[in-house]
C-alpha cells in the first residue's frame, strides 16, 4: 500500500523534488484500493471461517457467516486506512459509501434469495398435470391447480370490470369536471381507500354478503368485490395522473372547433392517454391478482373446479399456495411441492403483467416530449 | 366564475343543451359519488357487523376471558410491534438504497436498479410468506439460540430462543423486506426533486459525496422520507400472510422478540380464525378488523399531513 501513498509533503510545489508527482490525486487512495479491499477482505473472512470450522471451534463451515465478518472487516479496513491517508473527512465519506452500497447488496439478497426458492422448489411439480387437473378427489401425489387458475382469472376479471368503469370516471371526473367540495372529498377518500389493509377489504365483502346471504358465505363474486375496493384507488390515481398530463391545448382546439365536452374527453383526452391509462389498469391488476387475505375470507377454499363465480366457494391460486401449505396431508412433501408450483405460477403471472405494463409505455408513448 | 357586472354573454352558447354532455358528465359524477358510497358502505357494514362483540360480555371469546378490548390488547400490540421493528429495519436500509440509486450509480444504472427494488413489490404476500417459513426461519435459529447465549441480559432478546426461528423478529425481517421497495421508491422520488443547483455548490466548495449529501440532500428530503416510512409503516401494520403463515402465535403482550411465545397480529389472526369461525366469534374478528382500519387510518393520515405541510412549505420557500 505504502508504494501508492506518495507522501503529502510532495503536493508542496516548493519541495518538489521528483516531478513525476500529480498534486491532483497525491494524498488520495487510487481508485482500485477499496474494490480491491473488499474482495481481499472477502477471500480473507471465507479462508478464516473455513479454518475456524476445520479446527471444529465453530460447528460447521456457513458463507453468511464468511461474509458478514468479509463485509465488516472490510468497512473497518477502508475507513482506517483512509483515516491514515486521507484525513477524518474523507474518512467519513468512504464510510457512508460503504453502508450505502452495503444497504443495496443486503436488499438484493432476499431477492434473490425468494426467487432462486421459488424456482428451484417450483420446478418439479411445473407440469402438464399441474396445468390439467384440480385437486377434486386428489390426496397424496399428482393434482394441479386448474381449478384455482380458473377461479383467479374469473375472480380477477369480475374485479376489473368493476373498478375500471368506476376508477376510470372518477378520474375523469376529478381531471375535467371536478370542482369544489365533492372533488375534494372523492380525492381525500380515495387516499384513505389506498392505505385500507386488504384483509379489511375482506372482511367489509363478507359483511355486505351475508346481509344478502346470510351468514357463513362464500361467493367468487365477493372476492372480486373485495379485490374492487382494493383496485379502485389504484386505477383512480394513476388515471388521474394520465389525464392530468394530457395538454390543455389539445382540449381548447377541440371546443374551438365546436366539439361538445364528452365527445372532447371521448375521442382526444382518453386517446391521448390511453397508454398510461392500460398501464396504470395492468399494474392494478397485478396488484390485486396475488392478494390472499380477502379471497381467503370471503371467496373460501375448494378442492373442486367451480365455473360459477355466483354461487359456492371459489379457489384462488394464491389461496392454493396458502392452503397446500396450512392443511397438508399425509405426505407433507407432495403438498409443498405444489404450493411452490403455484408461487411460482404466479410470480410469473405477475411479473408478465409488469414487463406487459413497462412494453406498453415503451411502445405507445407520445412521440414527442410532453 | 366570473364577475355578474360583465357584459352578458351571447346566450345562445349557453343554451345549448346536449343529451351526451349531461349523460356523460352524470357519469362521471355518479363514478365519483360511488366511491364515496363504497366507502361509506365500508365503515357502516364493519361497525354495525362489530357492535355484538364490542358489547358481548366477558368469556365469549375464544382464548381470553374478559371482554372484547382484553382480547384485541395482545393482537393491537403484536400488530404495532411487529411493524415497529420491520419500520426500524427497513428505513436505514431503504434510505441507503433511495440514496445509492439516485445520487451514487451511474445515470444509465439508475434505472435498471430501481427495476430491480420495484421487482421485490411484484412479490405476492403469500410467496414471502412460504419463502419466511421454509427459507428464512430454519436459517435465523442459530443466529436466535448465539443471540440467546450471549445477549440475554438485554430483555428483548431474552431466552430461551425459539427452537423453529418462528419469532416476532423473523417476521418483523419478512415485513421489513415487503415495505423496502415502497419507503424506497418514495424516498427516491424525494431525492431526485432535491435542487441539483445546491449539490453542485457544495462540490465546488470542496465537499465530499456525503458532506454534499448530508447539506444539500438530506435536509430537502427529511419530511419526504418521514412520510415514506410512515406509508411503510400502513402497509405492515395490514399485512396478513405472511404474518399468518410465519408467526407461532399466543394472546399475550411480550416484548421478547425471539422466543417461540410471541404476541399475534390482528390480520394474521383473523385470517387464521375466519375459517372455522361462527357467531360472536365472527363478529369478534371483525371488530378486530375495525381496529385494525382506525390503527391504520391514523397513519396514513399523519403521513398525508406531513406531506402536505411539506409541499406547502416547499412552495411559500
Amino acid at each position: 500500500m505504502t508504494a501508492t501513498l506518495p507522501p503529502r509533503a510532495a503536493a508542496d510545489p516548493q519541495g518538489a523534488g521528483p516531478a513525476r508527482v500529480n498534486s491532483y490525486t497525491s494524498g488520495k487512495l487510487p481508485r482500485w484500493a477499496a474494490p480491491a479491499l473488499t474482495v481481499a477482505c472477502l477471500m480473507g473472512a471465507i479462508a478464516v471461517v473455513a479454518l475456524l470450522a476445520a479446527a471444529g471451534a465453530i460447528g460447521e463451515f456457513s458463507l453468511v457467516l464468511a461474509v458478514i465478518l468479509g463485509t465488516v472487516s472490510a468497512i473497518a479496513l477502508i475507513t482506517t486506512i483512509s483515516l491514515i491517508a486521507e484525513g477524518r473527512r474523507a474518512a467519513t465519506n468512504r464510510f457512508m459509501i460503504a453502508l450505502v452500497i452495503t444497504a443495496f447488496v443486503v436488499a438484493l439478497l432476499p431477492l434473490v434469495s425468494v426467487l432462486s426458492t421459488v424456482l428451484v422448489n417450483g420446478a418439479p411439480r411445473f407440469d402438464l398435470q399441474f396445468f390439467t387437473w384440480s385437486m377434486r378427489s386428489v390426496i397424496g401425489e399428482g393434482g394441479g391447480a386448474l381449478h384455482a387458475i380458473v377461479g383467479t382469472l374469473q375472480i380477477t376479471a369480475w374485479a376489473t370490470l368493476i373498478s375500471v368503469p368506476i376508477g376510470l370516471f372518477a378520474a375523469i371526473y376529478l381531471v375535467e369536471y371536478g370542482r369544489g367540495p365533492l372533488a375534494r372529498a372523492i380525492t381525500f377518500f380515495v387516499d384513505v381507500m389506498t392505505g385500507i389493509p386488504s384483509i379489511v377489504a375482506g372482511l367489509f365483502a363478507y359483511a355486505l354478503f351475508a346481509l344478502i346471504f346470510g351468514e357463513g358465505v362464500r361467493l367468487g363474486f365477493a372476492g372480486s368485490v373485495a379485490l374492487s375496493v382494493l383496485m379502485i384507488p389504484v386505477v383512480v390515481r394513476s388515471s388521474e395522473e394520465m389525464l392530468k398530463l394530457v395538454p390543455n391545448e389539445l382540449r381548447e382546439a377541440a371546443y374551438a372547433l365546436g366539439v361538445p365536452k364528452w365527445l372532447t374527453v371521448v375521442k382526444v383526452v382518453l386517446p391521448t392517454a390511453a397508454a398510461g391509462i392500460i398501464t396504470g389498469i395492468t399494474l392494478a391488476i397485478a396488484r390485486v391478482i396475488g392478494e390472499t387475505a380477502p379471497l381467503l375470507i370471503v371467496a373460501g377454499f375448494t378442492s373442486s373446479m367451480n365455473y360459477n363465480a355466483f354461487s359456492e366457494r371459489m379457489q384462488s391460486l394464491p389461496v392454493f399456495v396458502y392452503t397446500q401449505y396450512a392443511n397438508p396431508g399425509t405426505d407433507v412433501d407432495v403438498y409443498l411441492e405444489r404450493a411452490w408450483a403455484g408461487a411460482l405460477t404466479l410470480i410469473i403471472i405477475v411479473m408478465a403483467l409488469n414487463l406487459i405494463a413497462r412494453l406498453i409505455t415503451r411502445l405507445f408513448q407520445p412521440k414527442a416530449g410532453r | 366564475m366570473t364577475a355578474p357586472t360583465e357584459a352578458p354573454r351571447p346566450a345562445a352558447v349557453d343554451t345549448v343543451e346536449r343529451r351526451g354532455d349531461k349523460t356523460f358528465s352524470r357519469l362521471a359524477v355518479g363514478a365519483g359519488t360511488a366511491i364515496l358510497i363504497a366507502l361509506a358502505a365500508v365503515a357502516i357494514f364493519l361497525v354495525a357487523q362489530s357492535l355484538p362483540a364490542i358489547v358481548a360480555p366477558a368469556g365469549s371469546f375464544r382464548g381470553t376471558e374478559g371482554d372484547f378490548w382484553q382480547y384485541v390488547a395482545p393482537l393491537a400490540f403484536g400488530t404495532v410491534w411487529a411493524a415497529a421493528l420491520a419500520l426500524i429495519m427497513a428505513v436505514p436500509i431503504a434510505v441507503g438504497i433511495a440514496l445509492f440509486i439516485s445520487h451514487y450509480a451511474p445515470r444509465k444504472l439508475a434505472q435498471p436498479l430501481g427495476y430491480i427494488i420495484d421487482l421485490l413489490a411484484a412479490v405476492p404476500s403469500v410467496v414471502y410468506g412460504l419463502w419466511g417459513i421454509t427459507v428464512l426461519a430454519p436459517a435465523t435459529v442459530p443466529l436466535y439460540e448465539w443471540l440467546a447465549e450471549n445477549a440475554g441480559w438485554f430483555p428483548l432478546f431474552a431466552g430461551p430462543a425459539s427452537g423453529t426461528g418462528r419469532t416476532v423478529l423473523t417476521v418483523a425481517i419478512v415485513l421489513a423486506v415487503m415495505v423496502l421497495p415502497i419507503i424506497t421508491a418514495l424516498t427516491r422520488e424525494v431525492f431526485v426533486q432535491t435542487p441539483t443547483l445546491n449539490q453542485e455548490a457544495a462540490y465546488a466548495l470542496g465537499a465530499t459525496w456525503w458532506e454534499m449529501v448530508r447539506m444539500a440532500v438530506f435536509p430537502y428530503a427529511r419530511s419526504g422520507i418521514i412520510s415514506a416510512s410512515m406509508l411503510g409503516l400502513g402497509r405492515a401494520l395490514g399485512e396478513t400472510m405472511a404474518v399468518a403463515m410465519v408467526l407461532s402465535p399466543s394472546a399475550i403482550i411480550s416484548f421478547a422478540v425471539i422466543q417461540s411465545e410471541n404476541p399475534s397480529t390482528i390480520a394474521a389472526n383473523i385470517a387464521l380464525n375466519f375459517p372455522e369461525s361462527a357467531g360472536i366469534q365472527v363478529n369478534a374478528l371483525i371488530a378486530t378488523g375495525l381496529v385494525l382500519f382506525v390503527i391504520t387510518l391514523i397513519v396514513n393520515s399523519l403521513a398525508r399531513y406531513i406531506v402536505n405541510r411539506h409541499e406547502r412549505s416547499l412552495e411559500s420557500r
